[in-house]
């Protein structure tokens, strides 16, 4: 629970990251320093032209300098634990108890040892896919794919394979998206050879039926979109769409990333798409990771099934095998079974909160953003996209602060900066292009408690009313963070480095000046 | 050290008061001052100027005319003619001077700076005038100030190439709205967010749009004659294909050029017979497809050839940029408009089309 901005200047000096002067720790070298010393460390034999000429460069630390180096490291960023209101695809936090489990479960087991020494992890697998059927209708589940994007291309795959075998791939090399539908679908349906067509928002706020059918015919190979879309709209047609796709003989995919409104109430399925896709990295309470270790589990209906890639783990009587006999397969799309331990998380996860928890959560996701966005009706110069139109929007909406930016020339990214002075991480804006000026997306989902939104908006309300006083404030901020403002863009090659190895060869001189 | 100029036009936006369709008329100065009118440009160019002033302490050169308040130093002619020779004697005297011109004005402001920009500083619109068809005007004077900041800032000083178009005066005689394609300028690219958000950075349209055309042109059909129009997408397309010209209607078959800069005479006649193929961008910054600017596709030679497919390769990022999310033709002939109205199917990269709903 978060202390109520009112007190923040009565009770703290604000927020304030450690600067440290920390050096890369690729400088930390030629001090002879070593963590634990193996004495008796036997030399690898190793066979020729394998063997490294000269030592590699290492830092040389002892086990307390590392440990310090990384403990400055962390004391400059915000922690991961701020309040959070990360919209389009819900952001919740994840139990360290899923961390224990899949310590003590997983570490003792390799995914190439015989199938009856692994029951108990396909039995998981087995299970999980079975849950997961229950929410959206599918017949089968797979979780090899390492993250949303992931699981899109694989529904890429299976809608060539799909209509290869049936001798229509040549004619069918369309796939159809919206504006609004997450970037994945496009650009995974390109990365798989498809044409993409992409329809625009029209006045209710989504594509008009009549323009689908502009575009679908038997060029036509998939539908991919996710609903609500990118703004949180509900497209209330969207029987039809799949209706109108089915009928042209393309099939539907349900990018189902933003689940967390509708779980339990909303199956894919029975709005008659062939396949969805769930994150467990955020829905299902697995941890994201920056694009680490992720989960995008891709189910489908039995048509389709033949062509996932496997190996599928199959219940045989009382027993569980991995079955890699599936001649249709696309084969793999991830080593092994995908990040086994993200899916044992997820399925912990997933037991816990049952079906009733499910039920609940996307209640309180619901009443939370209802919340909010009573709330952010009230700030000063805040409004919310689309605001004529009356689509359901259940667990998250997109905001603009265009009237902000213009009556004071604070742009959402000044604002957005100076709320991490406060604590707030960076906000979540809009996937390219921006449709909606000067936007932001919060969605609470339901992790945050109502504390924790009002410090949210509060704070938001804080910087917009520094903004119409003192815009300076807000232009130069963040003012208490570790590192200000970025002088440069990051995508200038010539100044930025993402190793230590380009760093050297891009800033030679300047490390040589030093 | 970077610098700003500034023009402002005296007279930009006055004849939209006074009821006529634009300020070029040469006495307009003296007959608004008849009339008691003041034009908007200097306090628009005031409100730009603040919002470039929030954000960058680089000197900026005014002239003809200075804007409201003291953020800016006088420069150019003394004496003023209350003339567009005002305005082309300023950006005469900017050149080697300043590293981007920011304008209050319209098309017809545009059009003079572009004629006296002999070395091609980068320019940009803060939308002031009655007639804004071309793609450099901000969609606001703050907008405007904050781009022109982030330009002085950037140091790739990243640009873009935009057409400048203005009213047509002979088909306004006809009593017709119509624009010509004038020129081409180099405008500052707008990066909004790119140096905050570094997601921002992801896209690259300028890469996507060439791949496309590079797609375009392998899938060209060897019997078809293409009819190709005017801009500056259009002109990279033709390029692909030995050359072209910038702002006018070339024919492409068999792979190569075969007619360039054509007036609608010239098209009937090649049209005849003919399986043809139109190519097509969307021009200038108000979303038009036909009628503003590639005047010489007339509705005649669409019937000629049989109204024939047209093709259209856009930015999806201009795209993006439309209020209301549309594009506009207006050929004149409006029973032709009406059966052309619908969706289309707009190339926006390799692999890509977007549906852009099209009016009449
Ligand atoms: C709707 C939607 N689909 C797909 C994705 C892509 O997921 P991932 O980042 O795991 O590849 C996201 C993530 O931002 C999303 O919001």
């Amino acid at each position: 629970m978060t202390a109520p901005i009112k007190d923040f200047a009565k009770r703290s000096n604000g927020y304030r990251a450690a600067k440290w002067s920390e050096p890369v720790v690729m400088q930390m070298t030629g001090t002879g320093r070593r963590g634990v010393v193996f004495e008796d460390a036997p030399a690898p034999a190793l066979p020729g032209k394998s063997a490294r000429k000269a030592a590699p460069a290492l830092p040389e630390v002892t086990e307390h300098d590392a440990l310090r180096h990384y403990l400055h490291l962390s004391q400059m960023t915000l922690g991961m634990m701020g309040i959070s209101l990360f919209g389009t695809c819900t952001m919740k936090y994840n139990p360290r108890i899923g961390e224990r489990a899949s310590l003590d479960h997983l570490r003792g087991l390799h995914p190439l040892q015989e199938a009856e020494t692994l029951q108990g992890v396909l039995e998981m697998y087995d299970n999980f896919s079975d849950f997961l059927c229950e929410v959206s209708g599918m017949d089968q589940f797979v979780f090899q794919a390492g993250g949303g994007a992931d699981a899109a291309y694989t529904h890429a795959c299976v809608t060539r394979a799909y209509h290869a075998s049936r001798g229509e791939l040549q004619q069918r090399d369309q796939i159809i998206t919206t504006i609004q539908t997450h970037p994945c679908s496009p650009a995974t349906a390109n990365t798989a050879g498809f044409e993409v067509i992409t329809l625009s928002l029209e006045e209710n706020g989504y594509p008009s039926i009549e323009q689908l059918k502009s575009v679908v015919g038997p060029r036509t190979a998939a539908l991919m979109v996710n609903n609500p879309d990118d703004m949180g709209i509900y497209n209330p047609d969207i029987k039809e769409w799949v209706r109108i796709v089915h009928e042209a003989g393309g099939l539907c995919f349900y990018d189902h990333a933003n689940f967390n409104g509708v779980m339990t109430r909303l199956r894919a399925r029975e709005l008659g798409f062939d396949a969805c896709m769930y994150m467990l990295h955020k829905t299902f309470g697995a941890p994201k990771g920056g694009g680490g270790p992720a989960v995008g589990a891709y189910g489908c209906a039995e048509h389709l099934v033949p062509f996932l890639p496997g190996p599928v783990v199959v219940k045989d009587g009382g027993s569980y095998r991995l079955d890699a006999d599936r001649p249709q397969s696309i084969g793999r799309v991830r080593e092994f079974w995908g990040n086994a331990p993200q899916v044992l998380k997820a399925y912990a996860w997933a037991r816990a909160m049952g079906a009733e928890g499910l039920r609940e959560a996307a209640d309180i996701s619901v009443l939370s953003n209802n919340y909010m966005d009573w709330r952010l009706a009230q700030v000063r110069g805040v409004s919310r996209s689309n605001p004529g139109i009356d689509a359901p929007r259940m667990e998250m909406t997109r905001h603009s602060v265009e009237q902000v930016t213009e009556e004071t020339g604070c742009s959402i990214f000044d604002i957005s900066m100076r709320m991490t002075d406060f604590g707030i991480d960076a906000l979540w804006l809009s996937h390219e292009p921006f449709l909606v000026p000067e936007p932001f997306t919060p969605e609470a989902g339901e992790l945050w408690s109502k504390e924790d939104i009002d410090y949210w908006i509060d704070v938001l309300e804080h910087v917009i009313g520094e903004a119409y006083a003192d815009p300076e404030i807000v232009k130069t901020a963040p003012h208490n963070a570790a590192i200000h403002q970025l002088t440069s863009a990051l995508d200038e090659p010539d100044v930025w480095a993402t190793t230590w190895r380009a760093y050297e060869r891009k800033h030679r001189k300047q490390m040589a000046a030093e | 050290m970077s610098r700003l100029g500034l023009i402002i036009n005296p007279v930009a936006g006055l004849g939209g008061a006074m009821g006529r369709k634009g300020s070029d008329e040469t006495d307009i100065a003296q007959r608004a001052t008849a009339e008691g009118r003041v034009s908007q440009a200097p306090h628009r160019a005031a409100r730009a100027l603040a919002a470039f002033r929030a954000q960058s302490d680089a000197p900026v050169l005014a002239g003809p005319v200075l804007p409201d308040g003291d953020a800016a130093q006088a420069f150019g002619p003394g004496a003023l003619t209350q003339t567009a020779k005002d305005t082309l004697a300023t950006v005469q005297a900017m050149q080697g001077q300043v590293d981007l011109i920011l304008f209050a004005g319209g098309d017809g402001t545009a059009r003079d700076i572009c004629a006296a920009n002999e070395t091609g500083i980068p320019i940009l619109g803060i939308p002031s005038g009655v007639k804004m068809q071309s793609g450099v005007f901000a969609r606001s004077p703050e907008r405007a100030g904050r781009l022109s900041a982030a330009f002085l800032a950037d140091p790739r000083r990243r640009t873009e190439m935009v057409e400048i178009l203005d009213l047509d005066e002979a088909a306004r005689r006809d009593g017709r709205l119509s624009a010509q394609l004038y020129t081409v300028a180099r405008t500052a690219l707008d990066r909004q967010g790119a140096r905050q958000n570094p997601k921002a950075g992801s896209t690259d349209p300028v890469g996507d749009l060439d791949a496309a055309l590079a797609a375009y042109v392998a899938e060209m059909e060897p019997d078809t004659l293409y009819i190709l129009g005017p801009g500056t997408t259009m002109k990279a397309l033709k390029d692909r294909l030995g050359g072209g010209s910038l702002l006018g209607v070339d024919l492409a078959e068999g792979g190569r050029l075969t007619g360039i800069d054509l007036d609608d005479t010239a098209l009937l006649a090649r049209v005849r017979g003919r399986r043809v193929r139109v190519v097509l961008t969307v021009v200038g910054g108000q979303g038009f497809l036909l009628g503003r600017g590639n005047q010489q596709i007339s509705s005649q030679v669409l019937r000629a050839a049989g109204l024939p497919p047209i093709d259209v390769i856009c930015g999806a990022e201009k795209l993006a940029g439309l209020t209301p999310q549309e594009l506009t033709i207006d050929t004149g002939d409006p029973t032709l408009d009406g059966t052309l109205a619908g969706y289309w199917p707009v190339i926006t990269g390799a692999g890509r089309k977007q549906v852009v709903r099209v009016v009449a």
